[in-house]
């Protein structure tokens, strides 16, 4: 007798479940990819600032908090679009539910805006504000803008380490969202929360990279993106080595990645496109002190972009049922 | 010596079930689940190679986990235990957003048309009036039965410790409630 | 430290905000909703009992109805048949009720037959216009030209029509195209038929052998239920298939036999029990004819003989047979239900009957019960004027000597002009779709374009309804009352059927369209009733029964009657000896073998595969394949074929193929199910697909119909019972 052979009869079929799960689609990955990146503008430009003990000279540089905060509603319409009962959106915010990843990213978000908000306003130098129409001879509620604003030059290094400590939150917790359903066999990993929260880093200063920095801070952040590239890189590597010299079920979650369906995309472009090739063309820049190209941190948010969207892709097919 | 909780539980004979799907039909109608949709399905299994062949047929559905995942993850508590341990969506608090339905290992929750995530509520409606969940009840071949399995009396708890059984993925680490005896 | 106010609101309101988000454990409270789940309010405000005719079983049901719709059926628990459940198909019969494809009005056809254009008529011009055409058949050719074609409770009150205008040429498929070989293998063994339901005592059988049987697949409740008790209770089965049925996965022993080779097993089995002395004498010597007759036709018969036709090893055929007996007389060899396979039908019947007869079980616990039934009176009738001229459903010059009841494809053929012994001109069809019930369905058509009138009755457009020139819209089962149902059973009972809502449409009852056209007629005599409701409480008041407790129940049953020799019943065998007939000496006297024969069946050519078909559980062949409810698990067939067959000939699983059989007639394409779980040399498919007829939406073009790659039949000698299974096919890519 052959054990092996099997044939299933499955009787259910119940759209977006069947036959593979498919709940999940392009919203998803937008928004963790988005939030990801937020998250790593939240921790690098306070280290960037810190590191350098001055805001950007570059006006773009200084205006990306509130980028940030146009990326991550941007990240927060997607997972809206993502519900499937929008009426009850408010239900995020009338209970804090500890063990929900999901719950814990709805009231890390309600810090990250103000969070953001105050950092912005902490950015700006003395011309921008007046740009904004807050500057010394406001009144009104601009006055109250321009109250808060010195309230936050004031305060910088609190709203520093506030920042940081939100973007990790904020990086982390998206790789926990995952990385709990340990009924998706592919996101059934504990370095999920590092490995998102460290391409969150990378993104980030892809677009930091890409928002015209001075030359000291982009010395800074091109070796900050490279460090991180090589960690994740890393941790890919211990990850997927784990799945693939585990049991039945771990192997069969790396499956998808590792010569099934998803295998070309994975190592084209969230390997070689996203991370192999940016960090050989930023440690030629830093060699040979070479002239930057948006090509680095373009492809880093391609791979970025795209390693979220197999692994929500790639994930829902994994499960336990596909084990017989 | 204290009284143990009630644990409602459902032993699946698959030696009687002949997989007709009565009991699909019977919970779509009693519970108004959309067309299209089922909570409840059969799995009809076969191993071997002819002539030397052997099968189980076994009625699945919700397996309302003692370790609900499904509960763990939902960020509004709309997923809910009810005393007996019978796992619930209060569809007033759905958001839809389905961390429930990705982390379930099996695959037990469906998105209901109206945009709340539905399951199998092992008739709770039923149960409460001390009736039988209606896929038990029309089962020509009473493979289904339902009951507490921490009462030593009830005819689960008595099949339970007479009869081989196993569960669905017992390394999901979910504890289900539903047995499938051998 | 000081403590000032600001301080004091700033870190109490923060620490009430942290408690308050903390307390997950609250959130009921602050989520502002309480923890709740859905009522689905299917209970209705009124519940109906009644019985179910999604298949001619006839479960009692109820019916819940709110608001005027019916919102579930689920059994009822007072109902012998049923004990509270259902199959899948009774719980789907709201799909029948709702199917919006429902005939609606009466109509007449306005175009060729088969065209399937029809204009809507009243009532009245339909029914007049049918009267008028019947009347005329029988002015021009004779009564006897007048054929009903039917199959379903509601068919009773157009046999009473049609024994008022005095044609006997009255038929259902039922008979030689499913089960009357097997009728009359055990009436000319035991002089009493094996009935529907089963006269079978399964729950209490120890070892079932099912030969040719998918019971399980096929869902006959109240069967399937005594079938599943049985296991429950350690019984043992035995399974001879060349498929691996759900019933087979339940197996002690599964013999996957070649096809065609039933009777050489049969026979060798009696061999084994006959020569090992494993059968009961004290019963036979008691109650049956014809040992010896019967241990010199199988002394040939070896294990080792059987082997070579059969492919069981000769100590698997040992072993089984030992089995059996073993466990007399709780011991049931299942005679099948649907026999019409290999022409030989009736002898296998015979081959089982004696069997049966050996193991000493008919009259037994386990084996077959003697039934009982309620005494119901008879609603005053009016006797026939004349006696009717003999049926014309035999080919001119034959005579199948044992055929009792009519046979639905001779009365076919007999519409073609010059093959009987005179012609039939009309036909009245009642919920029987012929194109797909009767074999050659080329002929059904030929005969359908030479009659001079067709009129259907029924509820879906079915094939036969667009062939028709008058269609009359009968309502569904739960919307009429029909005749009261007290069948021989293990007990005696009398079951009501009557309308859970009121009719649809313009639907009608059938006993109201039987009553009108036979008044239309002058024959409203023969309906000596005002309307259903007198007739039904006229039968229950003469019976002493109480119509209150009929209508509020469902069903009234008797107190137990005795049905078993143990329990002092005598049985009787109406043969011509009074005994069981092991011989049969009147099958000898008619010219016909009096112990089964074993005819090697005729072996497929290269690349051949022999065409078996079946049934699904969620469906009673072609009736319910347009029902939503039931399409929604399954609204398909697909062909069943070995995996090593398959991989020879370049198949992958899920493939869409065609079959093209011996007469090369090619199928609509279908699925290919590649399976471990059957022979090589056959495929399998369920009946009932591959509906052609544009009314019916949603089973249109949905798999395949098997009955087109029918066109060749085994005759039955005996009955005259068309045999399917002798139809080989090609698979080839669709």
């Amino acid at each position: 007798m052959n054990p092996q052979l099997v044939e299933i009869v499955h009787g259910r079929s119940n759209p977006m479940i069947d036959p593979t799960l498919h709940v999940w689609g392009w919203e998803v990955p937008v928004y963790l990819f988005l939030g990801g990146l937020v998250a790593g503008l939240m921790v690098l430009i306070p280290l960037l600032e810190m590191r350098t003990g001055r805001t950007s000279r570059s006006a773009v540089m200084r205006l990306m908090p509130m980028a940030a905060i146009a990326l991550i509603s941007l990240g927060m319409g997607a997972l809206f679009l993502d519900l499937e009962y929008k009426l009850h959106v408010f239900r995020f915010y009338l209970t804090f539910e500890p063990t929900s990843p999901m719950s814990w990213g709805s009231w890390i978000l309600m810090g990250v805006y103000p969070t953001l908000g105050l950092l912005a306003l902490g950015s700006l130098h003395k011309e921008d504000r007046a740009r904004f129409g807050f500057g010394d001879s406001a009144s009104g509620l601009m006055g109250w803008v321009a109250r808060i604003a010195d309230w936050c030059q004031d305060n910088r290094r609190t709203v520093l380490w506030a920042s940081i400590g939100f973007g990790v939150a904020l990086g982390t917790y998206t790789g926990l969202l995952l990385g709990t359903l340990s009924a998706r066999l592919l996101w059934s990993s504990a370095l999920m929360g590092p490995l998102f929260m460290v391409s969150g880093i990378s993104t980030g200063a892809a677009l930091l990279l890409l928002a015209r920095p001075d030359e000291e801070e982009q010395h800074l952040v091109t070796r900050w993106d490279a460090a991180a590239i090589v960690v994740e890189l890393a941790l890919l590597t211990v990850m997927l080595l784990s799945f693939a010299s585990g049991g039945t079920a771990q192997r069969a979650a790396a499956e998808p990645l590792l010569g099934g369906a998803y295998t070309p995309q994975f190592w084209a472009l969230v390997v070689c496109a996203g991370l192999i090739a940016p960090l050989i063309l930023e440690l030629v820049e830093m060699r040979r002190h070479a002239r930057p190209t948006f090509a680095a941190p373009a492809l880093v948010l391609v791979g970025g972009f795209a390693l979220r969207a197999i692994l929500v892709a790639a994930g829902q097919v994994t499960s336990f049922s596909m084990l017989s | 010596m204290s009284a143990r909780p009630i644990r409602y539980a459902m032993a699946v004979d698959t030696k009687q079930c002949v997989a007709c799907k009565a009991c699909v039909l019977a919970c779509q109608a009693e519970n108004n689940v959309p067309e299209g949709f089922c909570r409840d399905w059969i799995v009809e299994e076969v191993r071997g190679e002819f002539p030397n062949l052997s099968a189980e047929n076994r009625s699945e559905r919700c397996n309302h986990c003692t370790n609900a995942p499904c509960v763990t993850s939902c960020p509004t508590g709309a997923s809910w235990i009810i005393e007996g341990g019978i796992v619930l969506v209060t569809k007033d608090k759905c958001t839809g957003c389905k961390a429930c339905v990705a982390s379930c290992p099996y695959d037990a929750r469906y998105v209901h048309p109206e945009g709340y995530v539905d399951k199998c509520t092992f008739c709770v409606h039923r149960v409460q009036e001390g009736k039988q969940p209606a896929c038990v009840e029309i089962c020509p071949t009473e493979t289904l039965h339902f009951g507490d399995r921490n009462d030593p009396e009830s005819l689960v708890a008595r099949l339970l410790s007479k009869r081989e059984h196993h569960v669905l993925h017992p390394e999901a680490g979910t504890e289900p409630n539903v047995f499938f005896l051998k | 430290m000081t403590v000032t106010r600001r301080t004091f609101i700033k870190v109490s309101s923060a620490l009430a905000g942290g408690a308050t988000l903390g307390s997950g454990l609250l959130s009921n409270m602050w989520g502002m909703t309480p923890d709740a789940y859905g009522q689905p309010m299917t209970d209705g405000d009124t519940v109906v009992p009644s019985f179910c005719e999604i298949c001619f079983w006839k479960c009692g049901i109820l019916a819940h109805v709110k608001d005027g719709r019916v919102t579930k059926i689920v059994g009822n628990p007072d109902h012998p048949l049923s004990n509270g459940k259902l199959c899948p198909r009774g719980t789907g019969g709201t799909g029948l009720l709702y199917d919006p494809d429902r005939l609606r009005q009466p109509m007449l056809r306005r175009s060729k037959r088969g065209e399937d254009v029809f204009e809507a008529v009243s009532w009245d011009a339909a029914l007049d216009h049918t009267a008028e055409k019947l009347l005329k058949i029988k002015e021009r050719y004779g009564p006897e030209a007048l054929a009903l074609f039917s199959h379903g409770y509601g068919g009773s009150w157009f046999k009473t029509l049609m024994k008022a205008y005095g044609t006997a040429n009255v038929t259902a498929p039922s008979y030689a195209q499913c089960r009357g070989s097997r009728e009359v293998g055990f009436e000319l063994t035991y002089g009493s038929p094996v009935g529907s339901p089963e006269i079978l005592d399964l729950a209490n059988s120890r070892v079932i052998t099912l030969i040719g049987s998918h019971l399980g697949e096929n869902m006959h409740n109240t069967q399937v239920q005594d079938f599943a008790k049985a296991i429950e209770r350690g019984a043992e089965l035995i399974v001879v298939d060349p498929r691996f049925s759900t019933a087979a996965g339940k197996a002690k022993y599964w013999l996957p036999i070649k096809p065609g080779t039933d009777i050489a097993l049969l026979l060798a089995w009696i061999h084994v029990i006959l020569d090992e002395k494993l059968y009961d004498a004290d019963y036979l010597a008691k109650y049956a004819l014809g040992l010896d007759e019967l241990k010199a036709h199988v002394a040939a018969k070896t294990p080792e003989w059987a082997f070579v036709h059969t492919g069981i090893e000769p100590e698997r055929i040992r072993e089984t047979a030992r089995f059996i007996a073993g466990a007399r007389p709780a011991s049931l060899v299942h005679p099948g239900r649907r026999a019409s396979w290999y022409g030989d039908d009736t002898q296998r019947a015979r081959a089982i009957a004696i069997l049966n007869a050996l193991l000493g079980n008919w009259g037994r616990k386990g084996g077959f019960y003697l039934p009982t039934a309620m005494p119901l009176a008879k609603h005053p009738s009016k006797k026939a004027e004349h006696h009717p001229k003999p049926p014309a459903d035999m080919p001119k010059g034959t005579v199948f000597p044992f055929a009792n009841k009519t046979l639905a494809h001779g009365l076919r053929d007999a519409s073609i002009p010059g093959h009987a012994d005179y012609d039939i001109k009309g036909w009245f069809v009642y919920g029987t779709n012929l194109l797909q019930s009767l074999p050659h369905p080329e002929k059904t058509k030929e005969a359908l374009s030479k009659l001079d009138f067709v009129v259907s009755v029924d509820v879906l457009p079915a094939e036969i309804v667009g062939w028709s020139d008058v269609v009359l819209p009968e309502t569904t089962y739960l919307e009429r009352h029909d005749d009261l149902h007290a069948p021989p059973f293990r007990e005696g009972f009398v079951a009501l059927r009557q309308p859970v809502v009121p009719p649809m449409f313009q639907s009608k009852p059938g006993w109201w369209i039987a009553k009108q056209l036979g008044e239309r007629m002058g024959y409203g005599d023969y309906f000596p009733f005002e309307d259903i409701e007198s007739y039904i409480a006229k039968r229950v008041a003469d019976s002493g029964q109480s119509l209150v407790q009929l209508q509020t129940r469902g069903v009234i049953k008797k107190a137990r009657d005795p049905i078993y020799i143990e329990e002092g019943v005598q049985p009787t065998f109406p043969t011509p000896s009074g005994k069981i007939e092991l011989h049969s000496q009147q099958m000898l006297d008619a010219g016909l073998s009096a112990l089964p024969e074993f005819t090697p069946p005729e072996e497929p050519a290269a690349g051949q595969f022999r065409l078996l078909v079946g049934r699904a559980p969620v469906h009673t062949f072609g009736r319910t394949t347009n029902n939503r409810v039931l399409g929604q698990i399954c609204s398909d067939n697909e062909l069943w074929i070995n995996a090593k067959a398959a991989l020879e000939g370049g198949f992958e699983a899920g493939a869409s193929v065609v079959m093209v059989n011996q007469d090369g007639v090619r199928s609509d394409p279908i699925r290919l199910k590649v399976t471990q779980r059957i022979r090589g040399d056959c495929v399998y498919m369920v009946h009932g697909f591959g509906h052609t007829s544009k009314g019916l939406k949603f089973a249109r073009g949905k798999g395949a119909d098997d009955s087109v790659l029918t066109t060749k039949v085994a005759v039955d000698p005996v009955m005259g019972g068309t045999g399917f299974s002798v139809n080989f096919v090609r698979i080839e890519r669709a």
